[in-house]
């Protein structure tokens, strides 16, 4: 059997422990897909791979069992999946044009959960526009809020929702309520002086707690979405470690124009022995250090108003 | 006499009604609800037609125009006393049948009962209430059991049709204005719900024993005294005072008052520090008998006015309505045990 490991790795296979066996690995950007693809799957499932399917940790499927010679007949099955859930691709027909940006994970976001502060799916979709196909190792999450569910913070790039509460101090009260749930269930920025509240807005993560517990609408919602970016968190076997706040408030765009600058620095500064090219870009950042990384990230970047850059940035983690 | 209007007649309307008075009407407030990308509607000033929503029963009422959730009476300084300036317009209230019928429960506590409050009458008495018919009803409505779903006690009546709005006007004042800009003189009947899903029976045979009943105990643990339910009431009345010493000059300072909940900590409270009270089910008790029980041997009808509001908002989905009809068995129930 001859077979380019180089190229089926890149094609979204995997080289398996099972000798002339393959896994398919299907993206589904912001973890959710309409009901039928999941019919698809199974098809894929059923005729070339062994029946089972894998619910992957990054919110994909993979579909183990395929023979090695059967993925040009699975890429075939899994087109209508990749146009379907719009994913960028170079060659149609030819199943995925890469895998090392790793798929965008997300938790279900204010779809459904009161907590979240915005559409989680509908960004990380738009970062996935963005961003594949490429083959550098990026690996990006959003959550709908501080409660971090999609522990973004174990990302090269996590992405927290935040909302920025309004008070109409007209509307207020004085039930205590808002002030309650943020010392019980937050960080306690907020305090009554004189009948009314008082916010400590560096001290606010912006969960929106206080707009849930508010029973007379005198906290609302700041209608511009806001975010956390946390950067460089990994797992992995040398240092994994927890990603750090880099900017609070910050709007899309800079998110993404942050992220695609990360590409280039990336490209400019991966180590050229990295094994099988891929290195996380936290290390990359603890050679070069995080000034450098800064300059290239924020390159072009609009921040609103709002950002707070924190800087510097040190890490801890565990070190093997 | 009744008209119809094109939009652009009726925003001349409300363009010259608006020299004398503030146009309040129930308004989507795009993001405003709790959740994120969710609206609320709220009552708000509006200076056009459009900007009213005709289609979806507002989350809070009315009531916040006649009796502010925040009200400053008076400023005082160390021998002064400044009274807190009122509207210099009236106000031009859009609301519904069941709230219309709220206004006679809030003139009943705030005129009617021993006496006059100065405040609420300052504002009520340069108030006029254009009513917004009903077609059908909406999730959670009981007005047809509670007889408040149709009135005649308004000043004017508007509803959006197919091509423009028609309204019914009672008041003689506006009848040249409304004659200039309006399109035909028609009869109009403005539009009330006769039937509604949800229904109420509130038993005859209710006495103060009921209080006895076990079927208060549930809602011990799935109340959550938030006080939603009392917050969005077209008919809950009460509020707190607060007096306030300025914090740069702690001589001077304000007195207001705000709205009260009888479901929040602190409601019962008494000089000593006592509460009473103390169990959510015993507050859902107060609440619930207050809208349907006493406040009747007090003034004849019941205080409830089966808009539903209180269903709607509670984020523990208990129903008022369903408290209501489990009355008549927890009658049986406290009968039995004597």
């Amino acid at each position: 059997m001859d077979v380019n490991t180089k190229v089926l790795k890149k094609n979204a296979f995997r080289v398996t422990k099972q000798r002339g066996i393959t896994a398919s690995r299907i993206r589904v950007p912001g973890g959710h897909l309409e009901a039928k693809y999941l019919s698809m799957i199974q098809k894929i499932a059923d005729t070339y791979g062994n029946g089972t399917v894998h619910i992957t940790s990054r919110q994909g499927f993979e579909i183990p069992g395929i023979k090695y010679e059967d993925m040009p007949k699975v890429n075939e099955l899994l087109q209508p999946i990749i146009e379907g859930l719009d994913i960028n691709q170079e060659v149609p027909g030819q199943g995925y044009s890469a895998a090392g940006t790793r798929n965008v994970v997300a938790c279900i976001g204010n779809k459904v959960c009161p907590y979240a502060c915005y559409d989680t799916t509908k960004f990380a979709k738009r970062i996935e526009k963005a961003i594949f196909p490429n083959d550098l190792h990026f690996k990006i999450a959003l959550t709908g809020c501080p409660n971090d569910c999609a522990k973004v913070r174990m990302h090269d790039f996590g992405i927290m929702g935040m909302t920025e509460p309004r008070y109409d101090r007209d509307r207020c009260v004085s039930c205590g309520a808002c002030v309650k749930k943020c010392k019980k269930k937050s960080v306690a920025a907020l305090k009554a002086v004189n009948y009314r509240v008082q916010r400590n807005e560096e001290k606010c993560i912006g969960c929106g707690e206080c707009v849930l517990a508010c029973p007379t609408a005198a906290w609302t919602r700041k209608q511009e979405k806001l975010y956390r970016l946390t950067i460089f968190g990994r797992t992995g076997k040398k240092n994994p470690r927890m990603g750090e706040d880099f900017i609070k408030w910050v709007d899309e765009d800079s998110i993404i124009k942050i992220i695609l600058n990360t590409y280039d620095y990336v490209k400019k500064y991966i180590d050229p022995e990295a094994p099988g090219g891929k290195e996380h870009i936290g290390y990359i950042v603890d050679r070069t250090g995080f000034e450098e990384f800064k300059k290239w990230a924020l390159k072009d970047v609009n921040l609103p108003s709002t950002a707070e850059i924190c800087t510097p940035i040190y890490w801890k983690g565990i070190k093997y | 006499m009744g008209f119809s209007f094109s939009k652009e007649g009726i925003n001349n309307v409300f363009k010259e009604w608006s020299k004398d008075y503030i146009i309040y009407a129930p308004k989507r407030i795009i993001g405003g609800g709790a959740f994120s990308d969710t609206d609320s509607i709220r009552y708000e000033k509006i200076d056009t037609v459009d900007e009213i929503e005709f289609n979806v029963k507002s989350t809070f009422s009315f009531k916040e125009i006649l009796l502010p959730i925040s009200q400053t009476l008076f400023f005082f300084t160390e021998d002064e006393v400044k009274e807190a300036d009122g509207p210099k317009k009236g106000a031009i209230i859009f609301l519904r049948s069941c709230d219309l019928h709220a206004v006679k429960r809030l003139d009943e506590i705030y005129l009617r009962n021993g006496f006059e409050d100065y405040y609420y009458k300052r504002i009520r008495e340069k108030g006029k209430f254009i009513l917004i018919g009903c077609k059908s009803a909406f999730e959670n409505c009981f007005c047809v059991d509670m007889n408040t779903n149709k009135i005649d006690a308004y000043d004017a009546s508007l509803e959006p049709t197919e091509n423009g709005y028609v309204m019914d006007n009672k008041c003689q004042d506006w009848e040249e204005l409304l004659l200039n800009n309006s399109l035909s003189q028609d009869e109009v009947n403005p539009s009330y719900v006769t039937e509604t899903k949800i229904h109420v029976n509130i038993p005859e045979g209710l006495s103060i024993d009921i209080a006895k009943s076990k079927m208060w105990d549930e809602y011990d643990s799935r109340c959550i005294n938030c006080g939603r339910c009392n917050f969005v009431c077209p008919t809950c009345t009460c509020f707190t005072m607060q007096d306030i010493f300025y914090t740069d000059n702690g001589k001077v300072g304000e007195r207001r008052r705000v709205h009260a909940s009888c479901m929040v900590d602190g409601y019962t409270d008494v000089a000593g520090g006592s509460s009473y009270r103390k169990n959510n089910g015993q507050r859902m008790r107060f609440k619930v008998l207050h809208k349907i029980y006493d406040y009747k041997k007090r003034f004849g009808y019941h205080m409830c006015v089966g808009c539903g509001r209180c269903d709607d908002i509670c984020p523990e989905y208990i129903s008022f309505s369903n408290c209501i009809n489990k009355l008549e068995d927890a009658i049986k129930e406290v009968n039995g045990n004597e």
